[in-house]
């Protein structure tokens, strides 16, 4: 199969929706320019027209609200916030308005809108260019929540998120744009809700989450040279999130390591442990390792960057401390 | 404090106005069944009938009704949290409202939102809601959808003159008119936001310009005159359809009762100062009815309608109160809305 990467999936996802639906447009800041968006957007102006991709001014708020009432209105937008930390500023059209809409009115109607968000950091760039926020909007109810961790996923999820009718926060990681994959021609969609296992094993669980997820990956390959065999289990969507895959497997291997690239407290991974702690509590063999973002803002210095950030070492000293059944893996 | 107010004389020509004859009683009547069916909801919210918090559109009939006047059932209009006259005049349905209002699931909303979320989809009320300011960027977008798809809608946002205050309504109007879209502001300065009066609020009395450091007409009315209200906005909706892009009206009025809640003299607990004297004479539905008469419209018609609409509020009222309650077991319920779309895999 042909094989592209995950930006450029991304790209293609786009024009096949824009090009098989007519009430699909894009919306937000930097559309025109690859310094936002790098390739995943490039050029869609030019086969689109600047009226169908719209490059905003700085207005998040009013422009993701403009997104909602079209969306009412029966169009298709997909909103972009070249960073997730920029997107706060929309935080009441997406909680307040489009989340609410369809319970507010019995489902008469829904708010068929996908708001994209990229989680763009490292490079010293500091505390307001580097966050990932996924795990509020995880819990808002009303909301879906995807973040894709591969090219094929990546467009397969932004067009079952724009055929959804919901309003969906699609999280891409600018970390993951050069991941080359096989991703197929035609168009395609990938199930909201449903994880996938990228890795067998039965010494443990590793529930990654978007770049966590390839870093996952990554330390289950090193786990296996001595001969620990890991169920890697790639989320995908985090709200709804795939509960069964999670628990059928914690209930095999009875240790269960959690990655995301989210805060530590109340974050995503919190979730997923209190789950596998209330409904597979007599399945676990040692505490549950949760491999998060320590409590704090990012810091600029690469140095800081590197002690700050987590990567597959991370998850693989976290196996070896639930293999050890030992606990907490973060000193937090 | 005196304002001047661009008003369009109402008793201007008799020529122009009865060749709209129609169209004044027709206005007459809107702002009547307004004001009869808050007047019945008042009573509903005194005797605590109603317990979702209701925000009384008395002595703003003009507004909505002026507005609604001049647009199609496809037109979308944006309300918020005192907006039973926005969806009356847009032509919801009544009695689906009163049921809404007492949270049955015979309501316009499904018993799901109460006053303050109102919808009727097929007259272009896709829902009102109470954040202040949240549904005037889905005004915008709603322009944008009509332009995307050149189908010749305008959408129309209603908010009160304490919106103007919150940061985004400055980003809608730039976003509404750096693409040229279709839609209308009306801000409905009454005065108040909530207990707080403009001088308390604002450096200046001057909502009325802002739209002007957006580049598009901006000017301020007399909300208490159905005529003004409607010559205006008409001509503003030919502007948009015409794709001369947007308008921002200041509609100058006063709420009769408080910022919440049937009473007369308190707004959220705070003493009202007392203006309510000096805007009884300028009740908008005794203006236009005094101007009807003016041109010949009979008392005994007048009364006739005024019989017409009690007959609707108590048919409304009944059908609300005999509305089925909600059982209290659907809490997850249309969290999520069934689409048939889902892409198929």
């Amino acid at each position: 199969m042909r094989t592209i990467n995950y930006a450029q999936a991304i790209r293609e996802a786009h024009c096949q929706l824009m090009e098989t639906d007519p009430r699909v447009f894009v919306i937000g800041q930097g559309l025109w320019s690859p310094w936002y968006a790098g390739t995943s957007l490039l050029d869609l102006e030019k086969t689109f027209g600047k009226h169908r991709v719209l490059d905003t001014p700085v207005s998040e708020n009013a422009v993701t609200g403009a997104a909602v009432g079209a969306a009412l209105s029966g169009m298709r937008p997909i909103v972009f916030h070249p960073r997730m930390d920029f997107m706060l500023l929309a935080v009441d059209p997406i909680v307040n308005q489009a989340a609410n809409w369809s319970y507010m009115f019995s489902g008469k109607i829904g708010a068929p809108i996908v708001i994209r968000s990229v989680i763009n950091r490292g490079g010293e760039q500091g505390a307001q260019h580097s966050q990932a926020t996924h795990a509020m909007f995880m819990h808002v109810p009303g909301l879906k929540v995807v973040m894709p961790s591969t090219p094929t996923d990546a467009k397969g999820l932004l067009i079952s998120a724009v055929h959804d009718g919901n309003p969906v926060l699609y999280v891409d990681d600018r970390w993951l744009y050069d991941e080359v994959g096989e991703v197929p021609e035609g168009m395609y969609g990938t199930p909201i809700g449903k994880a996938v296992l990228r890795k067998k094993g039965s010494a443990l669980t590793i529930v990654a989450i978007s770049f966590m997820a390839r870093e996952a990956t990554r330390a289950a390959e090193a786990l296996a040279q001595e001969q620990v065999y890991a169920d890697v289990i790639d989320l995908r969507s985090l709200k709804p999130w795939d509960k069964e895959m999670v628990l059928e497997s914690v209930r095999r291997t009875g240790r269960l390591v959690i990655a995301d690239s989210g805060w530590h407290t109340c974050g995503a991974a919190a979730e997923i442990a209190a789950t596998a702690a209330t409904e597979a509590f007599y399945f676990l063999k040692a505490p549950i390792q949760r491999v998060t973002l320590p409590d704090s803002p990012a810091p600029t210095s690469a140095a800081e960057e590197m002690t700050f950030f987590r990567n597959w070492r991370h998850i693989v000293e976290a196996a070896q401390l639930t293999l050890k059944g030992e606990k907490c893996s973060n000193a937090l | 404090m005196e304002i001047q107010l661009r008003e369009e004389r109402s008793d201007a020509p008799t020529q122009c106005l009865k060749s709209a004859a129609s169209r004044m009683l027709c206005m007459y009547k809107t702002m009547l069944r307004i004001r009869t069916f808050e007047e019945c909801i008042a009573e509903m919210v005194e005797t605590r009938e109603a317990r979702t918090p209701c925000h009384l559109y008395i002595g703003q009939e003009a507004i909505a009704t002026g507005v609604c006047e001049a647009l199609r059932a496809q037109d979308t209009i944006w309300g918020g949290h005192r907006s039973h006259g926005h969806y009356l005049a847009k032509g919801g349905d009544a009695r689906a409202m009163l049921a809404e209002i007492l949270a049955r699931s015979s309501g316009c909303s499904g018993g799901r939102g109460g006053s303050m979320h109102l919808y009727a989809a097929d007259v272009g009320v896709l829902g009102t809601v109470p954040i202040v300011a949240g549904t005037v960027p889905l005004a915008v977008g709603a322009a944008l959808a009509n332009k995307l798809r050149g189908d010749g809608g305008v959408s129309v946002a209603f908010f009160g003159d304490g919106t103007i205050e919150e940061g985004h309504v400055h980003e809608s109007l730039n976003l509404a008119s750096i693409y040229r879209l279709p839609v209308i502001f009306v801000c409905e300065n009454n005065l108040y936001a909530s207990h707080m009066h403009l001088s308390e609020r604002r450096c200046r009395d001057n909502i009325f310009e802002a739209g002007r450091f957006y580049g598009m007409p901006s000017e301020r009315y007399d909300g208490n005159d159905v005529f003004t209200v409607y010559r205006a906005v008409a001509q503003a909706v030919r502007r948009a359809r015409a794709g001369g892009g947007p308008s921002f009206l200041e509609m100058r009025t006063f709420r009769w009762r408080g910022h919440v809640g049937a009473s007369w003299d308190i707004d959220v607990g705070v003493q009202r100062r007392g203006e309510l004297q000096q805007w009884l004479p300028k009740d908008p539905v005794a203006r236009a009815r005094e101007i009807l008469i003016r041109h010949g419209v009979k008392d005994t018609q007048l009364a006739e309608i005024q019989v017409v609409v009690d007959q609707e509020v108590a048919c409304a009222r009944k059908f609300a109160r005999e509305s089925q309650q909600l059982d209290g077991g659907g809490t997850l319920e249309h969290v999520f809305y069934s689409s048939n779309e889902a892409f198929k895999t």
